[in-house]
């Protein structure tokens, strides 16, 4: 495997917003990409991960930087010359052609001859499991079908990178997590290079070999789903990959001491927890890692309860903050609004993370 | 006398909101076919009958001598011969619509996506300016234009610097000229309603899948504007065929549209039924067309409804 397969050099690209002023999209951003990964770019709307793909796709140019592909550079190359094809959001399927040609113009670009055309069209749409829609207009699909269309028009290229811009973001929660099985097993049926670009953590680590967290366009953090999500590099990753109970507190001698007269000892915490000798730290502790417990470190009020199927979600008022723990709904004592309770952060889970 | 049960009252049909009233349309459509209806039976009518051997109107005789004319010509010794000044005409006009619908239709295509592809502030003034010239009388405009193009006019005084000759007034050139700048507006328009709707990342897409610049207006662009293009053709040609003003004030006598020898024949000329003749050709050859391209167009797939 190639480590780097695509290599996204000090990128930075500025828009001018109408009233005059500057917009960074991307501020200097490297990275790298292997050959057959998952890769995600995940952020917030406007973060810049959608002008990256867009200019790995060759539809936005950047201010400077070099991208380069298996060794060559084509940053400076207009799209049609680029071995990449994107799924866009929007499907842009063209209303006036069938699914078929829809499928085949990307070929016909390419002059492939007309036998073969048909061959992988037909391959393209049993990738997608779209067998016996050839002669269908785009109109006459439903919004999960020409998502799959806009799949299959991108597939037959055999592009060397496939760019998929929020390409879930319209279809409803059923569809999408039956969408994301597919994609993950296309993805390694054909082998082809996954750039996904989503705002949806949760698309993300379901997916995701590795994901490349964006804020401003900056990479905040770029690792392993797991580890984004269980060493988050700081409160704004905490917060956004998943759920998180983000407490600030103070340091003493040999723990942190939260609101409400509470001590969190150091030794309950994840061991790469960087503490600092004094001053104010913020705890990240997930909801799912705290337990509730006879004589637990933490005490509080419980505020409200909620039942969800899978899960007990209890807000607990500790001090002048609130925390949420997600309580296993079987087999665990449901406490009751305003009773008063303890809890333990399990697995030395809960660490502090740079605010 | 009997007691007769008084049938229940006619419940008020009412209609949904917003759902407009029949009887508004009804008084419309009456005034159509008085305006548009009637005048076209008595044209019709008109060109089948006798004209009287002295002034104006027609003689109630029945006739199909006024067709015959349109094509064949009796001479002084009774013999007859095919007369081609009509056809000629004929050609003529459709000749001057057809390029005046090609120029207007490739000059309005870069223009409209261009406007389309601006933020909506401007393209709100650029559509009005385009609809600008309909401020002023079409009279005044074209008289304008006949000034400016002029052999003394501007542009022939500041050609004459450089000894080029210019004199394209009163000549075939200047009559198209004028159609060309009076029927500009009514190409761009609808082509624009097309463009406006288009969207750009179709384009993109195509871009992306391999595409160049040409392939993507070929393919992409041009089938997707292809009802306003539609449209602009049928409202620049059908109008263009029947113009009278442009080859008369621009053209001179020399050329003749047909519009202006069936005006002939209801002035000067006084052949009432002549003249009917020579419009419900007009008509039958316009209907023609239209029919043609709305075919054409069915056969593509296109939703275009023009009759």
């Amino acid at each position: 495997m190639n480590e780097k397969y695509l290599e996204i050099r000090n990128i930075t690209k500025v828009f001018q917003t109408p009233e005059g002023g500057e917009v960074r999209a991307l501020d200097d951003v490297s990275l790298d990409i292997a050959s057959g990964e998952f890769f995600i770019l995940l952020g917030p709307s406007g973060c810049g991960k959608t002008t990256l793909l867009r200019s790995i796709a060759g539809l936005e140019y950047p201010d400077s930087g070099e991208i380069v592909l298996q060794g060559e550079r084509i940053d400076d190359k207009p799209p049609y010359e680029r071995p990449v094809n994107t799924v866009f959001q929007s499907y842009a399927l063209f209303p006036h052609m069938t699914v078929s040609a829809n499928i085949a113009f990307g070929l016909e670009m390419e002059h492939v001859d007309k036998a073969e055309v048909t061959t992988r069209v037909t391959e393209a749409l049993a990738q997608v499991r779209l067998e016996g829609y050839e002669n269908r207009m785009p109109s006459q699909l439903s919004g999960g079908q020409q998502q799959r269309v806009a799949l299959a028009r991108a597939l037959a290229k055999k592009p060397k990178v496939l760019l998929l811009d929020e390409p879930l973001s319209a279809l409803d929660l059923k569809l999408r997590r039956g969408m994301q099985v597919e994609l993950k097993r296309l993805q390694r049926e054909t082998g082809i290079t996954f750039v996904f670009v989503t705002h949806d953590q949760e698309e993300a680590m379901s997916m995701g070999d590795r994901i490349a967290v964006f804020s401003e366009g900056k990479i905040v953090q770029l690792d392993t789903p797991v580890e984004v999500y269980r060493r988050p590099v700081n409160a704004y990753v905490a917060d956004f990959i998943g759920e998180t109970n983000l407490i600030k507190g103070t340091v003493v001698a040999g723990g942190i001491s939260l609101p409400g007269g509470n001590i969190l000892p150091t030794d309950q915490l994840a061991e790469d927890s960087v503490i600092p000798s004094s001053g104010e730290v913020t705890v990240a502790i997930r909801p799912e890692d705290l337990v509730l417990a006879t004589n637990g470190m933490i005490s509080g009020t419980v505020r409200d309860v909620i039942f969800t199927g899978d899960s007990v979600r209890v807000h607990v008022a500790v001090g002048d903050v609130e925390v949420i723990a997600s309580l296993a709904s079987y087999g665990t004592q449901i406490p009751e609004q305003g009773s008063k309770v303890t809890l333990n952060p399990e697995h030395r889970a809960a660490r502090t993370v740079a605010s | 006398m009997t007691a007769v049960a008084t049938p229940p009252k006619k419940q008020a049909q009412r209609g949904r909101p917003g759902q407009s009233s029949p009887k508004l349309a009804y008084l419309t459509i009456i005034f159509l076919a008085f305006a548009i209806g009637i005048p076209l039976l008595i044209i019709v009518v008109y060109s089948f009958l006798e004209k009287p051997s002295q002034g104006t109107g027609v003689k109630w005789v029945f006739t199909l001598e006024n067709y015959k004319a349109l094509f064949i010509q009796e001479k002084l010794d009774g013999t007859t011969a095919l007369d081609t000044r009509y056809l000629k005409v004929l050609w003529a006009s459709f000749y001057y619509s057809v390029i005046t619908t090609v120029v207007t239709l490739a000059l309005s295509i870069p223009v409209a996506m261009w406007i389309a592809t601006r933020d909506a502030r401007k393209r709100n003034l650029l559509v009005a300016l385009v609809t600008l010239p309909f401020w002023i009388s079409i009279l005044i405009r074209t008289y304008g234009m006949r000034q400016i193009i002029a052999d003394e006019g501007p542009i022939g005084r500041f050609l004459d610097i450089f000894n080029i000759e210019f004199s394209i007034l009163y000549s075939p050139p200047a009559t198209i000229l004028g159609l060309i700048y009076v029927f500009l507006p009514f190409m761009i328009l609808p082509i624009y309603a097309s463009a406006e709707r288009f969207d750009f990342r179709l384009a993109e897409a195509a871009y992306d899948l391999g595409a160049k610049r040409m392939t993507v207006v070929r393919r992409i662009i041009l089938p997707s504007i292809r009802p306003g293009v539609i449209s602009g053709i049928a409202l620049v040609f059908i109008p263009a065929l029947g113009s009278f003003l442009q080859s008369d004030m621009l053209g001179g006598g020399k050329t003749n549209m047909v519009a202006n020898i069936i005006a002939n024949n209801f002035g000067q000329a006084r052949n009432w039924p002549f003249g009917s003749a020579l419009a419900v050709l007009l008509i039958v050859l316009t209907l023609l067309f239209v029919l043609i391209m709305q075919g054409a167009a069915k056969r593509r797939g296109d939703k275009v409804e023009l009759v």
